[in-house]
């Protein structure tokens, strides 16, 4: 029997969607590990998910309290060593703030939270949430975010499209990309980014609730699905 | 002039001064005169409705803890115990709408966290004056950003509630909450717990403030008039960060069994959780303020007393657990000093500095505070109202142009809008969002799924209190049932004017009838619920508006049924519609006129038609299934086209005028779809539950086809229905060809 991947799944003071990173990982088969963001230990993990909510309550600058976090150090050298990580939503934000992922998140342009399934166009397979698919694809996903603005300084955006650090852009569901389905309003409408190195990436949809059909639609499953087997290549 | 003297200025009348006198058998000093005035407040004595309160019914075979405690609990079968409770957060929302609207929403997730549940959903029932004017403007928005603010930030979803608008409501937007939380019956911290002599009390959570001071009776109770500004000290700052800590914090406290008690520090704050404790467990306690830790180090006892800052809880610890308790509250990073200790007899005994700064007996303040059998009078001013039934008015409009009036004003259009600022999907259990008839939330680790609504009537209610309520009640379950669940039980939040004046206690009186008649018949106990006062400015006050929040239960969620038509079925309406345009939707916004008599509703016929879809539901006979409401048949129909996105063409029978057929808004009916190989099962259903029905006609199509009167592109519909609140919010007016 093959042993299940294991992804461990950190819970900051204020993360709100930790238990169900944890549910969607199961779900798709393979083993939810809660980490704790005061230790200093991965419990053996083979991939880590930083997950939404608002880590410290965020009243400082989204991410910026929790990049400090002990659990932090040991993510930083997981990811050096080429362990995947995958941020979602204040995951996202903390990895921009940890300096793991370029760029940077701001409030949304309306300058209000928005809860809504927005379709989701994957740029590249090069991270650990898209080996599984082709740059292209459409996925159907939730955001529920009130700072999901992507931004970048001019230099920085044109190394981020020029070198393909672009993962994920809002777009229309035939794929087309418009300021009317830019949801946040992010430059370039992007929805994800990654690293250099293609093991770490951050994006403001939310995959773990896109994975069980009686709750909405599916589009996360394909994402954790590519973690999952990029966990099992290190499990 | 002579000064006001404290009593009055605490909000306590004379007689009430003079009661305190001869329970203490001497003066009250200034700080148990504090929390006299606090405790005894109409907020939290329920002094004026209590007399009323006691007629509804609250037993019922799955009830499991009824009126009286942070919250209800109801028996969901398997072991596990669903708590619920509703609250009004009007009046601070009315001075500082983000604030006063997240306080709201932090205050009753505390509820059901103190029932040792865990919060699953909120809804948010609210009420606003007209978008025309600026003011109310900017109280809708604060209020759904300070929803969205908290309520996102601490993992609930928002799943529910609904979004009215009417010109009473202008100066006291009506503001509630309801929240919704599961337990293992086993760990639900009911005060049947035993509490032991020497037991600790410990306040864990956020320092004591300023803020709040007396909030329960200088705000909660009194009317807001001009320069009401002034109590903006008296609104309390939320910390949704701390409450997120506090609902972990509490809920290891509970699963890891090392409390005795459990209770949220909420209107009142202090005085009122210590003081029901102690009255509960039938002890005394020796409270130390100065364990208390403060904000600002020069709070005076009757402060500290009276103070309603946010995201505190109080334990009830015995020794020997202490340590561990202390342990967990560590690991989270909260504050957890113990203040206070049980002691034999039943005193409520305060030292500060050494002094004992107050002495008082606990049941004094939680249990015996004073009761009012109030005047109540028909108002003279409602007679005139009821004659002029717009039932019988000349119509001039054209059918096409009052269908898009309707589905486009701010009443029944989309509340997107608002929806859309609230996480409706974190927790994973939102099976039914916002928007439909209930939401839906299954119980991790099961299949059930719990159906809630929540309904006010206020048009109903200003017309005729008792049908209000009776109303509110039928249609919460029919909402309920509609989505295939059973309607179990109900909590409110009576929102009223001033009890003082005869009329609003009339109001008062034949709400609480008509709610009590519905409960009975529909089998539905009302397990607890607010009671929001003097919501009015000057002599105006708010319509009657109790609002009913419906819990109900799917024993297997994957069974629920959604409002959205599919093309090829075939469309039924379930009921019968007699001209009741009295109080109608069509009636205001097409007649300009809120008069007449509500619809009739007879609780049998309600009941039938709810049996029926609940039978039909499990047996999976429905391709969809819609309520109707405000509106009437037309906008039922047209929500279930928007939702499907699919057309019908429908011809209705009857010989009533084509805006009675359309817009009447008769109780006890709902619109459902059926496939073509299922009718024939469904008619039998309806004939054997007596449900009159009619077939009128398929889905399918680009567009509605209302009769030979008139139809509507399915997309033009939806852009109406969608584009009315923002762009009423942009100040655009509306203009509807």
């Amino acid at each position: 029997m093959i042993a299940k991947p294991r992804v461990g799944v950190v819970t900051f003071p204020g993360s709100l969607d930790d238990r169900d990173a944890i549910r969607a990982v199961a779900f798709m088969g393979g083993e939810g590990v809660p980490l704790w963001h005061a230790d200093h230990d991965l419990r053996g993990a083979d991939a880590v998910i930083l997950p939404g909510g608002f880590s410290y309550g965020d009243y400082l600058r989204t991410g910026a309290i929790a990049r400090f976090a002990p659990i932090m150090n040991e993510v930083r050298s997981f990811a050096e060593r080429g362990g995947p990580v995958a941020g979602i939503s204040n995951g996202f934000q903390i990895l921009c703030e940890a300096g793991l992922l370029p760029g940077a998140l701001i409030r949304n342009r309306t300058l209000r939270f928005v809860c809504r399934v927005v379709d989701v166009r994957v740029e590249t397979s090069l991270s650990p949430l898209t080996g599984g698919l082709v740059a292209g694809e459409v996925l159907q996903i939730p955001v529920k975010h009130g700072e999901g603005q992507f931004v970048a300084s001019p230099e920085d955006l044109v190394r981020i499209e020029a070198e393909g650090l672009v993962a994920f852009r809002y777009c229309a569901s035939d794929g087309g990309i418009d300021e009317e389905h830019n949801v946040s309003g992010s430059a370039n409408a992007i929805a994800g980014v990654r690293n250099d190195a293609g093991n770490v990436v951050g994006l403001m949809p939310h995959p773990e609730h896109a994975v069980d059909p009686d709750l909405g639609p599916t589009g996360g499953q394909p994402l954790l699905a590519s973690l999952l087997a990029r966990a099992l290549v290190r499990a | 002039m002579a000064p006001e003297p404290l009593h009055r200025a605490l909000g306590l009348t004379d007689d009430e001064f003079e009661r305190i006198r001869a329970t203490l058998g001497r003066d009250p000093n200034r700080n148990e005169l504090a929390m006299y005035g606090v405790m005894w407040s109409e907020h939290c004595s329920y002094k004026s409705s209590r007399i009323y309160l006691r007629e509804l019914p609250a037993e019922g075979p799955s009830v499991l803890v009824g009126p009286g405690q942070d919250a209800g609990v109801v028996d969901v079968g398997d072991g596990l115990a669903v708590a619920f409770k509703m609250e009004s957060h009007s009046h601070p929302s009315a001075l500082e709408p983000y604030q006063g609207a997240a306080t709201g929403v932090g205050g009753v997730v505390r509820d059901i966290v103190a029932m040792g549940a865990r919060p699953i959903a909120s809804l948010d029932p609210l009420m606003f004056g007209p978008l025309s004017e600026e003011r109310n403007r900017r109280l809708f928005e604060g209020v759904v950003a300070g929803i969205g603010g908290y309520g996102n930030c601490i993992g609930v979803p928002t799943v529910g509630g609904e979004v009215k608008f009417a010109e009473p409501h202008s100066l006291n937007p009506t503001i509630n909450v309801m929240c919704v939380g599961v337990a293992p019956v086993e760990r639900l911290v009911t005060s049947t717990r035993e509490v032991h002599e020497g037991s600790f009390l410990v306040l864990f959570g956020a320092s004591t403030g300023r803020d709040g001071i007396g909030g329960v009776s200088v705000l909660a109770s009194r009317t807001l008039e001009e320069g009401s500004e002034e109590n903006h000290p008296s609104v309390q700052i939320g910390d949704p960060f701390a409450e997120k800590l506090l609902i972990e914090v509490s809920l290891e406290l509970v699963a890891r069994d090392l409390l005795e008690g459990l209770r949220d520090l909420g209107a009142a704050g202090i005085t009122c959780a210590v003081s029901e404790s102690a009255a509960r467990a039938g002890l005394g306690v020796e409270l130390d303020l100065d364990a208390v830790p403060l904000r600002a180090p020069d709070l005076e006892a009757f402060e500290i007393l009276t103070s309603e800052s946010q995201e505190r809880m109080l334990a009830i610890v015995e020794p020997s657990k202490l340590d561990e308790v202390m342990e967990v509250c560590g690991r989270w990073g909260l504050a957890s000093p113990v203040v206070g200790r049980l002691v034999a007899g039943g005193g409520l005994r305060v030292v500060m500095g050494g002094v004992t700064v107050a002495d008082v007996p606990a049941r004094s303040l939680a249990d015996e505070g004073p009761e009012y059998d109030r005047p109540i009078a028909e108002p003279a001013w409602l007679t005139d109202l009821l004659e002029d039934d717009p039932t019988f008015t000349t119509v001039t409009a054209e059918p096409r142009d009052a269908f898009l009036a309707i589905l486009s004003s701010p009443n029944v259009a989309s509340k997107r809008w608002v929806f859309e600022q609230y996480d409706q999907l974190v927790q994973g259990g939102t099976v039914l969002g916002p928007g439909a008839d209930a939401a839906v939330v299954r119980i991790e680790g099961t299949l059930k799924g719990l159906a809630l609504s929540t309904d006010g009537k206020g048009r109903f209610g200003f017309l005729d209190p008792y049908l209000g309520a009776a109303h509110a009640v039928a249609e919460a379950a029919r909402n309920v049932a509609t989505v295939g669940a059973t309607p179990l039980a109900i909590t409110n939040c009576l929102n009223f004017g001033n009890p003082e004046r005869s009329e609003v206690m009339w109001q008062l009186a034949g709400s609480i009838r008509g709610m009590a008649d519905a409960c009975r018949a529909l089998e539905t106990p009302v397990t607890g619920g607010d009671v929001s006062f003097y919501d009015e400015s000057g002599t105006s006050a708010i319509w009657p508006t109790p609002v009913i929040g419906m819990l109900g239960l799917l024993p297997d969620h994957r069974f629920l049924v959604r409002p959205g038509f599919r093309p090829g079925h075939l469309v039924y309406v379930l009921g019968e519609t007699f001209p009741e345009l009295g109080g109608s939707e069509f009636a205001e916004v097409v007649l300009g006129k809120v008069t007449g008599r509500p619809p009739a509703l007879d609780l049998e016929r309600e009941r039938a038609l709810q049996q029926l879809l609940v039978e039909a539901a499990r047996s999976d006979l429905l391709a969809s299934a819609h309520d109707c409401s405000d509106g009437g048949l037309a906008v039922t129909l047209a929500e279930s086209a928007i939702a499907g996105e699919a057309g019908f063409a429908i011809a209705l029978p009857g010989d009533l005028p084509w805006y009675a057929t359309l817009f009447s808004e008769s109780a006890s009916r709902a619109v459902v779809s059926i496939a073509p190989e299922k009718t024939d099962l469904f008619e039998a259903a309806a004939s054997a539950h007596g449900v009159p029905f009619a077939r009128v006609g398929e889905t399918g199509g680009p567009r509605m086809v209302f009769d030979t009167w008139f139809e509507v592109a399915v997309e033009d519909a939806r852009v109406v229905y969608e584009g009315t609140i923002p762009r009423l919010l942009a100040g655009v007016s509306l203009s509807v060809a």
